[in-house]
């Protein structure tokens, strides 16, 4: 495994190196966010102005062939940390913090070379291709390079998706078809990252497994693969290590050995509530909710909803501390 | 009480037929799967039902006498996407109430604070809005409940939180339920039995005669 692995690097970052001759920090580091803030700046009454900060202080990283999944309840910002990667906020978002792309810091500019070539984005439905247009044409209009036709139908066959499928508007494609389309049109410019957004709700099993095992074989090419999903159990089937989100901010990343073991080894509170709640363990969810971004805790964003709480936790919002070969930001955590 | 459809078939074109020949019946009480692969026709059973279609072939019974459907239905459905099934330009105090009074203790036991009422439905996250159709569909009229793929939007503790309110009242009322799903540990935790509507219309090729017959369908031996 270990070999592989390494053998996996070398040759992405001989390709990496190949085509830029910029000297990189850590090559193995495909993609680091660090302290990212994303605030919208809205009207609440007026002319006031109101700053809802919705992503604060995340931390998350990607390495080259390696698979991390970000899970986290809905509203915690998950989508919103692809939209900012890919540069796509709405125009009201003021983004801080430090995205870098192979070591390098990842400008509006260098997004806009990036996005849809070395990094894209598989989105989360048939929704996002266009209604009207068949879904072979739609692949080919997003390859920039001449012999689009060619390397469309290339990247069909690689998918199992026949001539015909390409002459075929999305209304027309069952869940799975559609899947393999959406990933076709992600990896068909060549990309090194790929964010998936929700890539299994709503599919049935055997979808899911297809949907997976082109993710890992993606990985196992050497790309990075960022997987957004709520699904825990999806993602320990393929992911490596998993970021957990909660209010707009990572509270553990730990590496995938951690989820099988039973939920004994994870380290924070909201992981473990989360591992709790699954139809296969306890099923039983803890009370509370989600702060939402006007009305956060001053302390823990977790606080008014942990069992571990204690006055300190009130204070002061923890980092981010290095635990048994993961992350948590709880100061109870051991 | 039981809801059972009778030799029903539909199509939404004329001269297709998304399923022939099917019959079923759910006991109160009972808790049911209804599973199979996207496309098969699932949401579109379940549909027929509740009645929001009519079947072109069969009858949809309700204790043995078709489902009028005057005033409240009492078999409910709750969708996937809570954003899709409220009115977007009603204050959601208003979509809930339109179907009955909501009492107060159901909407507390959902974890509903009384400020989101006056909120807009674009104003609430996915898990706060598919409690409030949770709540509009349990009034205490409702015999059956058809959950159309209820949680698989949401995340794991607010599925819990839901599933833990839902499973209570169908208890305690006695209840029928139907759901439709693809989560297989899901349903292993909660259903009596399980209709896998794929392997029904493929093994008969849409000549099934009772679904009834064969109640522990293929997707329990699958799971045990």
């Amino acid at each position: 495994m270990n070999t592989k692995q390494t053998s996996k690097f070398s040759h992405s970052n001989a390709s990496i190196m190949n085509r830029s001759t910029e000297s990189l920090a850590n090559p193995e580091e495909l993609l680091v966010v660090k302290n990212l803030s994303v605030s919208f700046i809205q009207y609440a009454k007026g002319l006031k102005q109101l700053n809802l900060e919705v992503i604060c202080d995340l931390n998350v990283s990607v390495n080259s062939g390696e698979i991390v999944a970000i899970v986290g309840s809905s509203g915690s910002g998950k989508s919103l940390l692809a939209h900012a990667i890919l540069g796509i906020l709405p125009t009201n978002a003021k983004v801080t913090g430090t995205i870098r792309y192979q070591g390098q810091a990842l400008t509006t500019e260098r997004q806009k070379v990036f996005r849809g070539r070395e990094i894209s984005l598989i989105p989360q439905s048939v929704n996002y291709l266009d209604p009207l247009m068949k879904v072979g044409e739609q692949v080919q209009n997003t390859i920039r390079t001449k012999d689009a036709k060619q390397l469309q139908q290339q990247v069909f066959e690689r998918y199992h998706l026949s001539k015909e499928a390409g002459l075929l508007y999305p209304f027309q494609l069952s869940g799975g078809m559609a899947r393999r389309v959406l990933v076709a049109t992600a990896v068909s410019g060549g990309a090194k990252l790929i964010i998936a957004d929700e890539p299994t709700p709503g599919l049935h099993p055997e979808v899911v497994a297809e949907t997976l095992a082109h993710l890992k074989e993606l990985a196992n090419q050497g790309c990075g693969v960022m997987m957004i999903t709520h699904d825990i159990e999806a993602a320990m089937k393929i992911a490596d290590r998993i970021a957990v989100f909660y209010a707009g901010t990572t509270v553990e990343v730990a590496p995938i050995e951690d989820f099988k073991e039973g939920g004994e080894a994870l380290r924070h509170p909201y992981t473990r509530a989360l591992w709790m709640a699954l139809p296969e363990n306890d099923f039983k969810p803890i009370p509370g909710f989600q702060p939402t971004p006007t009305d956060l805790p001053p302390g823990c964003l977790f606080e008014p909803r942990c069992h571990l709480r204690t006055a300190e936790c009130q204070c002061k919002k923890p980092e981010m501390q290095d635990l048994r070969g993961g992350q948590v930001r709880c100061i109870h955590a051991t | 009480m039981r809801l059972e459809a009778k030799n029903i078939g539909f199509g939404y074109h004329q001269n297709s037929w998304i399923f022939k020949h099917i019959s079923l019946a759910v006991e109160s009480g009972e808790i049911v799967a209804l599973t199979g692969n996207s496309g098969c026709g699932k949401t579109t059973l379940a549909k027929v039902l509740a009645g929001y279609e009519k079947p072109r072939e069969g009858r949809v019974e309700l204790n043995g006498k078709a489902n009028t459907f005057a005033g409240y239905n009492p078999v409910q459905m709750i969708f996937q996407h809570p954003e899709k099934s409220v009115n977007p330009r009603w204050r959601i105090r208003d979509t809930v109430n339109e179907g009955w009074p909501v009492d107060r203790e159901l909407l507390h036991r959902l974890g509903i604070e009384e400020a989101w009422m006056n909120r807009w439905p674009n104003e609430l996250s996915g898990g706060e809005l598919q409690r409030f159709c949770v709540a509009r569909a349990l009034s205490p009229n409702t015999q059956f409940i058809i959950a159309d793929e209820m949680t698989t939007m949401l995340d794991a503790i607010t599925q819990a939180q839901i599933w833990e309110v839902v499973l209570d009242l169908v208890k305690q009322r006695n209840m029928g339920m139907i759901i439709v799903s693809h989560e297989e540990k899901l349903i292993k935790r909660i259903c009596d039995r399980v209709i896998d509507l794929e392997a029904v219309l493929n093994n008969c090729e849409g000549e099934i005669k009772n679904l009834d017959l064969k109640p522990d369908g293929l997707l329990v031996s699958q799971l045990e």
